[in-house]
């Protein structure tokens, strides 16, 4: 494997990590807030006993997440020196904004974790209010940094080298906001769906119980709303990548050729060498409608670009057909099971094992959307500025780094799947728990 | 003064607070490695409980020295994950390692032996860490990282791996073991408990004492251009006095059990060490030729980022204080002590 291959494995592999412990880490507080809520409003026991136990899947996985984000701030780094050399100046302020954030965070759960008898439970209640939202301002601040990386704005480029830099202006680049959006939505969803489905699995297994019924609830509100937001906002999302990233839309689209009124793509495959996507249902100006808003305008396809800036179009291709196919299932479903609570028939056997089957679907699509975004750029690490190439580390054998850490974040998912298996589905008595589940 | 300078001395004031809490955290990996006798269970318990609610928090002093690094002088970042790129790195695999082995020991179920298991994963690389850590800090001082066009000419060993960095490893592992034998005096419920931090606080400071003067040695032939700061400039004169008045106080207040006064003046003193070592490095970032003016970003950038920190400060401190006055109160060891005088 030679070197650049392993830095980006490396990198996709913490990213791919991370993302998962991350989207669960913004998401589950808001849940357990919302459960928490939900107590101090009916003081049903249901409610309190949901809000403890995802507290401590948020401990788990909190622990797991600043560590493994700790990991990708040094990666930066030691993989891409020659991008943080030339841009750490430039994304230094949201990154220290997420800092901020982030402590926030830190501080904060420990207060809500370990303060359940130690502080007023209108205080504590806010504690977790504050985790919810700095978890959301963090991805904000760190997905605006990836927005740069798309399309990089706030300097003047002399010589090679940014000049003239203005911070903010590189901070509210046009990516930044609309893909801010869909991140976090994508983490209610996926984070949403997973839970939903993991009490759905629970309710299936104890039979009709009223602590199961209020988790999926939440969980399918959360996600089911995000879910169909996503919509819109992925509307948004792709309008802007019409407009500053034609390459990558071209990609995403499997679309070759240059053409008015091209048509949008259900599945199929490219063959980049034919400069063909076979197999595919097409809509008759379809994605000039959806990418412009007219169903006449013209799309750019990868013919305006040197093959050799293309990016692996099969791959993108397939990873946005996922995201966008997994995010129409949850969408189609979500507005089923809304139709379904009011008619009170959401918790018979056949809706929750669909609840089950679908509940993994949520995570394929943040990790196909990723896929989409990361691979969609490249050669570029910054976007017409700086080839992912050029930014490597001289460091030999990033191979054995790349080993390493797979193994370790092997491990490291099996051992907090089942920790999570133990506490947050069979949840049995530790010396934390004895303390503060006197019911 | 200027932007950048504000910001230089930003991040050693993160790097301060990194060393007196999550160097703390670290030094209570250690003793849980080295727990033994009668009260071993007890002496686990009570890092558990000292560590538990406050060690993420800490760790982020560290994320924010990094991120203010590679904002406000991205050159000497660069260099930095070039040339040290492999004590980096093991830094980093240790920050996992500690981290996640410590939600696993504490949230583990199964049998006892598994849990001991990740106790022993804890605590080596709660240990291993700050070893890099002060490697890290010693070759940034040695002139030995040099960097030309993204390669690294002293390659990706002789950068660190030698007895001054190595020195200066050691003295941050016992330096650490010390601050944080002095924290869990306090924090400890009972007499025997706190004597027992209290014997290790001292025997930590006698061997951090001793390493401070080896390290002071080897830097006459290895890092010239620091030993001769830390000699020669009057401000950093005063700071050693200031340390070594610091050392007396928190060695006088550990053995006459007076913990609290021991665990201020411990505080007081390994904050001084950090600064001190920060002045004698400036105006360098990387020696020999990474410096604060010539590695630093545009100064308005910098500007913006210390108007960000000013505010950021202002929400951040009085929740940092929120949080360690509901979970490091006083009240029972006061109370206790009182008792015992």
């Amino acid at each position: 494997m030679n070197n650049l291959l392993a830095a980006r494995s490396q990198m996709g592999m913490s990213l791919a990590f991370h993302i998962i412990f991350a989207a669960i880490g913004i998401a589950l507080p808001l849940m357990m807030v919302i459960a928490e809520w939900r107590w101090r409003a009916t003081k049903e026991e249901a409610y309190l006993q949901l809000a403890q136990r995802w507290a401590k899947g948020t401990t788990i996985l909190a622990a797991v997440g600043a560590v493994s984000g700790t990991v990708l701030s040094f990666e930066l780094g030691l993989l891409w020196p020659e991008f943080m050399r030339s841009a750490g100046a430039i994304i230094g302020m949201p990154f220290s904004l997420e800092g901020f954030a982030f402590f926030l965070e830190a501080i904060f759960l420990g207060i809500y974790l370990y303060g359940w008898n130690k502080i007023p439970s209108w205080f504590h209640f806010l504690s977790g209010v504050i985790v919810a939202l700095s978890g959301l301002l963090s991805a904000m601040f760190v997905t605006l940094v990836n927005g740069w990386m798309n399309t990089p704005t706030g300097f003047v480029l002399a010589d090679g080298k940014f000049t003239n830099i203005r911070p903010f202006a590189a901070m509210l680049n046009p990516a930044g906001g609309p893909e801010a959006v869909h991140m976090i939505l994508a983490a209610y969803t996926a984070a949403g769906f997973a839970t939903a489905g993991i009490h759905g699995w629970l309710y299936l297994r104890r039979g009709k119980n009223r602590f199961d019924e209020v988790a999926i609830g939440i969980a399918l509100a959360v996600g089911g709303t995000a879910v169909l937001l996503q919509g819109v906002s992925g509307d948004a999302l792709a309008r802007m990548v019409a407009a500053t990233q034609p390459a990558k839309l071209a990609s995403l689209e499997g679309q070759f050729r240059t053409e008015t009124g091209a048509p949008l793509r259900i599945g199929g495959l490219p063959f980049p060498k034919e400069r063909v996507t076979k197999y595919a249902i097409e809509i008759p100006d379809g994605l000039s409608l959806l990418a412009f808003h007219n169903p006449n305008a013209l799309v750019k396809g990868l013919d305006q670009v040197p093959e050799a800036d293309w990016p692996d179009v099969r791959i993108v291709h397939l990873s946005f057909q996922t995201m966008v196919g997994c995010g129409s299932i949850l969408c189609g479903f979500s507005l089923a099971a809304f139709w379904l609570h009011r008619k009170r028939r959401l918790f018979s056997r056949s809706v929750v094992r669909l609840i089950v089957l679908l509940s993994p679907l949520g995570f394929v699509a943040l990790e196909a959307g990723w896929m989409v975004t990361e691979l969609g750029r490249q050669p570029w690490i910054i976007y017409h500025i700086l080839r992912t190439r050029d930014a490597v580390t001289s460091l030999p054998n990033i191979s054995i780094t790349f080993t390493v850490m797979t193994i370790t974040y092997l491990i490291l998912g099996v051992i907090t799947t089942w920790l999570l298996g133990k506490h947050v589905i069979a949840s049995p008595e530790t010396r934390l728990i004895e303390k503060e589940e006197t019911v | 003064m200027s932007s950048v300078s504000l910001l230089a001395g930003a991040i050693l004031a993160s790097l301060v607070m990194y060393s007196l809490l999550a160097g703390a955290d670290y030094g209570a990996g250690l003793w849980d490695l080295l727990c033994h006798g009668p009260r071993q269970s007890e002496q686990r318990h009570l890092i558990e409980q000292a560590i538990g609610p406050v060690w993420e928090a800490n760790h982020v002093w560290l994320i924010l020295t990094i991120v203010l690094l590679f904002s406000g002088f991205p050159d000497a970042f660069g260099a930095l994950c070039v040339g040290l790129a492999i004590p980096l790195f093991l830094v980093l695999l240790g920050i996992v390692l500690r981290g996640c082995s410590f939600v696993f020991r504490s949230y583990f179920t199964g049998e006892r032996r598994t849990q001991l298991y990740w106790g022993k994963v804890f605590s080596i690389s709660s240990s291993m860490t700050p070893l890099f850590l002060g490697i890290l800090i010693g070759s940034i001082s040695c002139d030995s990282v040099i960097i030309h066009g993204g390669v690294s000419e002293n390659g990706f060993l002789k950068t660190w791996l030698l007895p001054f960095p190595l020195s200066v490893g050691i003295l941050a592992v016992s330096l650490f073991a010390y601050l944080s034998a002095c924290y869990l005096a306090v924090d400890a419920g009972n007499a025997e408990l706190r004597d027992d931090f209290r014997l290790r606080g001292l025997i930590a400071g006698l061997v951090s004492i001793a390493m401070a003067v080896i390290t002071y040695v080897i830097a006459g032939s290895s890092a010239v251009g620091i030993r001769e700061e830390l000699s020669n400039r009057p401000v950093a004169w005063l700071i050693e006095v200031c340390a070594l008045g610091s050392m007396i106080v928190a060695f006088r207040g550990l053995l006459l059990r007076r913990y609290q006064q021991a665990r201020i003046a411990a505080a007081i003193q390994v904050a001084l060490i950090v600064v001190g070592w920060g002045i004698a490095q400036y105006p360098y970032l990387i020696r020999p030729g990474i410096t604060i003016a010539n590695s630093a970003a545009p100064r308005n950038v910098a500007a913006a980022i210390d108007v960000a920190l000013g505010c950021g400060a202002i929400v951040l401190i009085p929740s940092l204080t929120m949080l360690f006055a509901i979970f490091k109160g006083t009240r029972g060891v006061t109370q206790q002590e009182q008792a015992g005088d």
